[in-house]
């Protein structure tokens, strides 16, 4: 438990390093990038002494080096600024979004997790027969769909047609802003607050989103699983266990897919970011208001410092559920040390 | 237990592995039962047969299983899962990899006796499973360890724990000893035998070591390429081997005792099940080949109170 501890410290300590080049990289390629948050501030037209002294408030006249150790250090002392654009500090802007877009990832991976590992394990209990050959097709073909298109057809499909589920937002116009005021995660005040009806409306907004988050990514876990769970299948211990009389569903979906799900966790937090990248996607198609809608709309923007902001806070999201996801691998394997 | 014209075939792309061909064989109550052989020979098919493990491709073509009048090769998988490990129990060649990893020894023992017997508390099954311990030398502290935590020999004890505690009365064991050092394979071939005597086991003992069997067996089997060569007592067979593949396996263990001038090894290599050879599957080893052992497979005969499948004896 000690040796945990330490690790759990050193792993943080690392995401420092991690974060800091991660946010230099970002900060160089804003700059470079064309546009400044000047332009869109006043406009293509603005006289030449207002941009200049625009420029001035903003400190984008300073050479970049100061404009960069200024900010490191402002981030060292975990002030993330102030929009150039609006008037606004980031860190409320992000922390407003936060929370729709954790409600959103988490339930996305929850069913990308959920529906690639029972398929990946199902398909490999009942190898080369037409269901397994469905399932890896199935696998495939969600791999490769984009998640926009995804989020269009299941709008069209669940939305439109059969006309069953909303389409956009977090919520239904019955359901107050009020509601919300404990914690930002809608499923969570809500049931604070004991308002089922507004947990139900909640739900419902979250199923699109998040069934088109997890379906796309659900297709590596179906492989990844399949391809564990026949090697798992094949070892001894697995024999042993059928030796004994054990009930083949037992071995199938207690034995192997517990071995089978070591290396599927490890995957689950590589393939974080990815999931990650998908909510920015999906944030879009659905009018999610979350971080992700946030970042593409200040990046048009060129709103530097919220940018910034919510590329470190995404940074840290991601290395805190790889965290997370070793500890529950220390937790489900016995020989793990640290 | 009786076996009657049991085939078991292996379909793969190049053909298919005749692994257990056209075998009789038959098993007497508490006796251990040596199955020796070369690698490759069948062996283990057979073993996992009796409990139908086979891994796939792996398939039973013909023939029967007797298991107290019952044919297990027909039975419905309901009733083979309680003949597993309930009335059959099996242990396997490596005690490493034999036990989850994931789980606990206690997990193992709970799991399998609350598999079997309906009713049982968790706390009672924990019970047996401390109990097992002890009557086989094994601190009970031992339950609540993983198994990469415990030692080989620690393991193939904790593995027959597992055979047992379900009190079975036969027992097979694929090569148990073959991934342990000698001292321990020594005391675990002892625990054996007195395992053997106190639960009234019937032992198929699966290994390609002779001098196992020879510290164990009542009776032996000697099977090569598929079909069983020879069947007798087990100092008969020491003494006198009729089967020239029987003489083969024997004069190529070295013996401390008889000042054997030199091991003599036998020439050629086992056969291809794909696509064995003609008549008698020995035969293109064999010093005594004859015409007749071209074309035709010996069936098994009694000779000298033992069953012998060879030209040589009719
Ligand atoms: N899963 C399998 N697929 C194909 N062939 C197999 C399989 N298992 C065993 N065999 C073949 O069956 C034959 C008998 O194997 P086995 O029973 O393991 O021999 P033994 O236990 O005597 O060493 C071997 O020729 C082996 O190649
Ligand atoms: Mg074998």
């Amino acid at each position: 438990m000690k040796n945990l501890a330490k690790y759990i410290v050193t792993r943080l300590l690392l995401t420092i390093p991690m974060v800091f080049i991660l946010l230099s990289i970002v900060f160089i390629v804003l700059r470079v990038m064309p546009g400044d948050p000047v332009s869109s501030l006043l406009g293509g037209h603005a006289p030449e002494h207002v941009i200049e002294q625009k420029r001035e408030a903003l400190g984008l006249n300073r050479p970049l080096a100061v404009q960069y150790v200024n900010y490191l250090w402002q981030i060292c002392r975990l002030d993330f600024g102030e929009s150039m654009v609006f008037k606004q500090r980031v860190s409320k802007a992000i922390l407003e979004k936060l929370p729709a877009t954790v409600e959103l990832t988490l339930c996305g991976m929850l069913i990308t997790l959920f529906l690639g590992v029972f398929l990946g394990a199902y398909a490999a209990d009942k190898r080369r027969t037409a269901r397994d050959y469905g399932i890896r097709l199935y696998g495939i073909v969600v791999y490769c769909i984009p998640v926009y298109w995804m989020g269009l057809m299941l709008q069209l499909i669940f939305g439109i047609w059969l006309d069953i589920l909303p389409i956009a937002g977090r919520t239904g116009p019955r359901v107050f802003a009020s509601t919300f005021e404990k914690t930002g995660f809608y499923i969570l005040d809500t049931i604070l607050i004991r308002d089922f009806s507004a947990l139900l409306d909640i739900l419902q907004h979250l199923i699109l989103p998040s069934v088109t988050l997890g379906l796309v990514l659900s297709g590596i876990f179906v492989r990844l699983t399949r391809t564990n769970m026949l090697d798992v299948l094949r070892a001894d211990y697995i024999v042993a266990a059928e030796a004994r009389g054990i009930r083949h569903r037992v071995i199938v979906y207690k034995h192997a897919l517990k071995n089978a799900f070591i290396p599927i966790l490890t995957m689950m937090g590589l393939q974080f970011a990815l999931l990650m990248a998908g909510a920015v996607l999906t944030e879009t198609t659905f009018s999610w208001p979350g971080m992700g809608r946030l970042l593409l709309e200040r990046i048009y923007l060129r709103d530097y410092p919220t940018i910034q902001g919510i590329i470190i806070v995404i940074a840290l999201f991601v290395a805190l559920v790889s965290l997370v996801v070793d500890i529950i691998y220390a937790i489900i394997d016995p020989r793990v040390r640290y | 237990m009786e076996i009657e014209h049991l085939s078991v075939h292996f379909p793969i792309n190049i053909g298919t592995v005749r692994a257990v061909d056209d075998v009789n064989w038959e098993l007497r109550q508490g006796e251990v039962m040596g199955l020796v052989g070369e690698s490759g020979c069948g062996k283990s098919t057979l073993g996992f047969s009796i409990l139908r493990l086979l891994r796939p491709p792996g398939k039973i073509v013909q023939g029967r299983i007797l298991y107290k009048g019952r044919d297990i090769v027909r039975m419905p998988e309901r009733e083979i899962l309680e003949l597993r490990g309930k009335r059959i129990a099996m242990i396997f060649q490596d005690p490493l990899t034999s036990l989850n990893p994931l789980f606990r020894i206690d997990q193992h023992f709970i799991e399998t006796l609350l598999a079997h017997e309906k009713g049982l508390t968790r706390k009672d099954a924990y019970r047996r499973a401390e109990e097992m311990l002890e009557s086989l030398g094994i601190s009970p502290e031992k339950l609540t360890e993983y198994p990469h935590q415990l030692s080989g020999g620690m393991r193939q004890r904790i593995m027959i724990g597992l055979g047992l505690i379900l009190g079975p009365d036969l027992l097979i064991a694929d090569e148990p000893t073959t991934a342990l050092d000698v001292i321990v394979e020594a005391q675990f071939l002892d625990l054996l035998a007195d395992l053997q005597k106190r639960y009234h086991l019937t032992i198929i003992l699966i290994t390609h070591n002779l001098g196992n069997v020879a510290q164990l067996a009542d009776r032996i089997t000697v099977m090569y390429g598929g079909s069983i060569a020879e069947v007798g007592e087990a100092g008969d067979i020491f003494e006198n081997p009729l089967h020239p593949y029987t003489q083969g396996l024997l004069a190529s263990i070295p013996n401390i005792k008889l000042d054997q001038p030199k091991l003599k090894t036998m020439p050629g290599s086992p056969p291809d099940l794909v696509d064995p050879p003609q008549g008698c599957v020995f035969h293109p080893r064999c010093p005594h080949a004859m015409e007749v052992c071209r074309v035709k497979k010996p069936g098994l005969v009694k000779r000298n109170g033992r069953l012998i499948s060879c030209w040589l004896y009719g």
